[in-house]
């Protein structure tokens, strides 16, 4: 096991009745990198995102955190691990406040999540974090309003305060720049960029653009297995990535949107 | 909103003391207190974990069984047998909610409905629970055994002492660091467990705590009327603790205590005017609730009051 890499996986597959979701998969995601997942619809690119963080359980193949076997580990205890996971529609609570998203988050390291006797005035402590990450985040402004009624990109972001409220060692981003404005995704763009400078990121990503400045290296899927992996330049002039992408490879890998 | 509880909870006390002077009946104000105090534990979990059980009979009246026999047959005095009928309505709940929480939606509340139907059936068997004739001649007895309670005033400050309790424990779990987490299971269970935390075991110690404090209030209920029967094991008043809550506003902590009053007069107040209709005027209440009040009594003035306010 080599420990220049955080996450490993090594014949990774997932059926669904008959259907095969995921099959053979070998991720390697070295320390310190943001690692782009990239493919066609339907390519198992979420799939594979519930594989790693245990929503979904494997058919076959072992995942590895750190050299240590996660494979059986339950969703709550990968997390633990610092394993933190974004999904692909936006994934806030939406009738608490933008405050009190980040406070949930930033509450578990602190191990009175049943104490149902203690005040909730005792999570008053968190609050300058939760600010300073609301501020990261350009949503201080917003913090006393109730999720639900932030525009989608602010939910996005909202969404990447929580998770970095966990300073995770590895951080999984399904989509984050999906649904995006222009100015939105640049500004999550050198957010990422940011975050990321220690610790590592695996992003499922559409948006070429984004990932051609930000990724250090790619991973293409399609129909579950991996045709291409390596650097943009590498991949991107791949025939078969090209062909992946049906024609539309031109404009898609020379970041449209 | 936080600092607004313990003078809510001042409120309650004040109009609780003053209630029978106002020249209440004490029996009726018991008995709305103990299904308030049921409604308020129910509410914990569809509320504020976003679960329906649709099986809280099973520890309402497990719970009133259980002090009914204790005080009755073993002579325990009021409090042992409250406090003997909640545990055991609370271990009842670990049982219940730790199968029925593997399922979620409208599984959840099947698998908590099945189980309380057989409990029903039990119930109806076990010659201890006096079958279809129920447990009756229960003695109120002396509190700690020197308080006498069989003067109805004594006995409804004992019972209004014990509803603020349930009351002001309901709401410290609401805004605790654990109801924090609740609320964000009802909001979105699955970004809760990938932030790490163990979300079935959140949601199994809200089931205890709600069934242990129904407890409470059935077994309450059994010391004050000295009588248990099916009724408050039947699948009726699963539904009728449902109505109640959401007569009066789910989600919101004085709701529940609204509409179990409300359900409770009409009960009362009809029963013996309109006869079996009082099903009918309930029924029709709480389509007109449904429809016209969609947040329950509590929930609509609310938002009324403050558009922008956010979960109470």
């Amino acid at each position: 096991m080599n420990t220049e890499h955080i996450l490993e996986t090594r014949q990774l597959g997932k059926d669904f009745k008959g259907f095969t979701a995921v099959s053979g998969v070998d991720l390697q995601i070295r320390r310190g990198h943001i690692h782009a997942l990239i493919g066609p619809n339907g390519a198992g690119k979420t799939t594979v995102f519930n594989l790693l963080t245990k929503f979904l359980r494997p058919t076959t193949g072992q995942i590895f955190f750190n050299s240590t076997d996660i494979t059986s580990e339950k969703p709550a205890q990968t997390a633990r691990r610092g394993v933190i996971r974004s999904f692909q529609i936006s994934s806030v609570f939406p009738h608490l406040t933008t405050l009190d998203n980040v406070r949930i988050a930033l509450q578990r390291p602190l191990g009175t999540s049943y104490y149902f006797w203690r005040s909730q005035n005792s999570l008053n402590q968190l609050n300058a974090r939760a600010m300073e990450l609301l501020e990261l985040v350009d949503l201080a402004l917003f913090a006393n309003k109730a999720a639900v009624e932030l525009p989608y990109g602010r939910k996005r972001a909202l969404e990447l305060a929580t998770t970095l409220a966990l300073e995770p060692e590895l951080m999984l981003l399904d989509e984050p720049t999906q649904g995006m404005g222009h100015e939105d995704v640049d500004r999550v763009t050198a957010l990422i960029k940011k975050v990321a400078q220690n610790r590592t990121v695996l992003m499922v990503e559409h948006n070429m653009k984004v990932v051609s400045q930000i990724a250090d290296r790619l991973t293409v899927l399609q129909r579950g297995r991996i045709i291409a992996e390596g650097p943009y330049a590498e991949v991107s002039s791949n025939p078969q990535v090209i062909e992946a992408y049906m024609g539309t490879v031109d404009t898609e890998l020379q970041g449209a949107h | 909103m936080k600092n607004r509880m313990p003078i809510v909870l001042l409120v309650l006390a004040v109009l609780g003391c003053l209630a029978p002077l106002a020249g209440l009946y004490p029996v009726f104000l018991m008995k709305g207190l103990c299904f308030a105090l049921f409604a308020c534990a129910f509410n914990l979990l569809i509320g504020y974990t976003g679960l329906l059980s649709f099986g809280h009979a099973a520890f309402f009246g497990t719970a009133g069984y259980v002090a009914g026999h204790f005080v009755k047959v073993w002579g325990w005095s009021p409090e042992l047998g409250i406090i003997l009928g909640a545990a055991t309505s609370a271990g009842l709940g670990w049982l219940i909610g730790g199968l029925a929480i593997r399922r979620q939606g409208i599984y959840f509340a099947m698998i908590t409905l099945a189980l309380s139907q057989m409990l029903y059936f039990v119930c109806l068997q076990v010659p201890v629970t006096g079958a279809e004739d129920g447990m009756q001649g229960i003695p109120r007895g002396h509190l700690f055994g020197f308080i006498d309670l069989s003067s109805d005033l004594t006995l409804y400050y004992v019972v209004l002492a014990i509803f603020l309790a349930g009351y002001g424990l309901l709401q410290r779990v609401v805004n605790s660091p654990f109801g924090q987490v609740l609320k964000a299971i009802r909001e979105n269970e699955s970004r809760v467990l990938s932030l790490g935390y163990d979300v079935d075991r959140h949601k199994l110690l809200a089931f205890v705590l709600s069934a242990g404090l129904a407890g409470v209030a059935g077994a309450t209920k059994t010391i004050v009327l000295g009588f248990e029967t099916l009724t408050d094991v039947s699948w009726e008043m699963s539904g009728e603790v449902v109505l109640m809550t959401l007569v009066g506003g789910m989600g919101t902590l004085l709701g529940p205590v609204v509409g179990a009053f409300v359900i409770v007069s009409l009960q009362n107040y009809l029963a013996d005017k309109v006869g079996a209709w009082v099903q009918v005027i309930i029924g029709s209440a709480f389509v007109l609730c449904v429809l016209a009040l969609r947040k329950g009594i509590v929930g609509t003035i609310a938002a009324r009051l403050q558009p922008k306010a956010i979960n109470a």
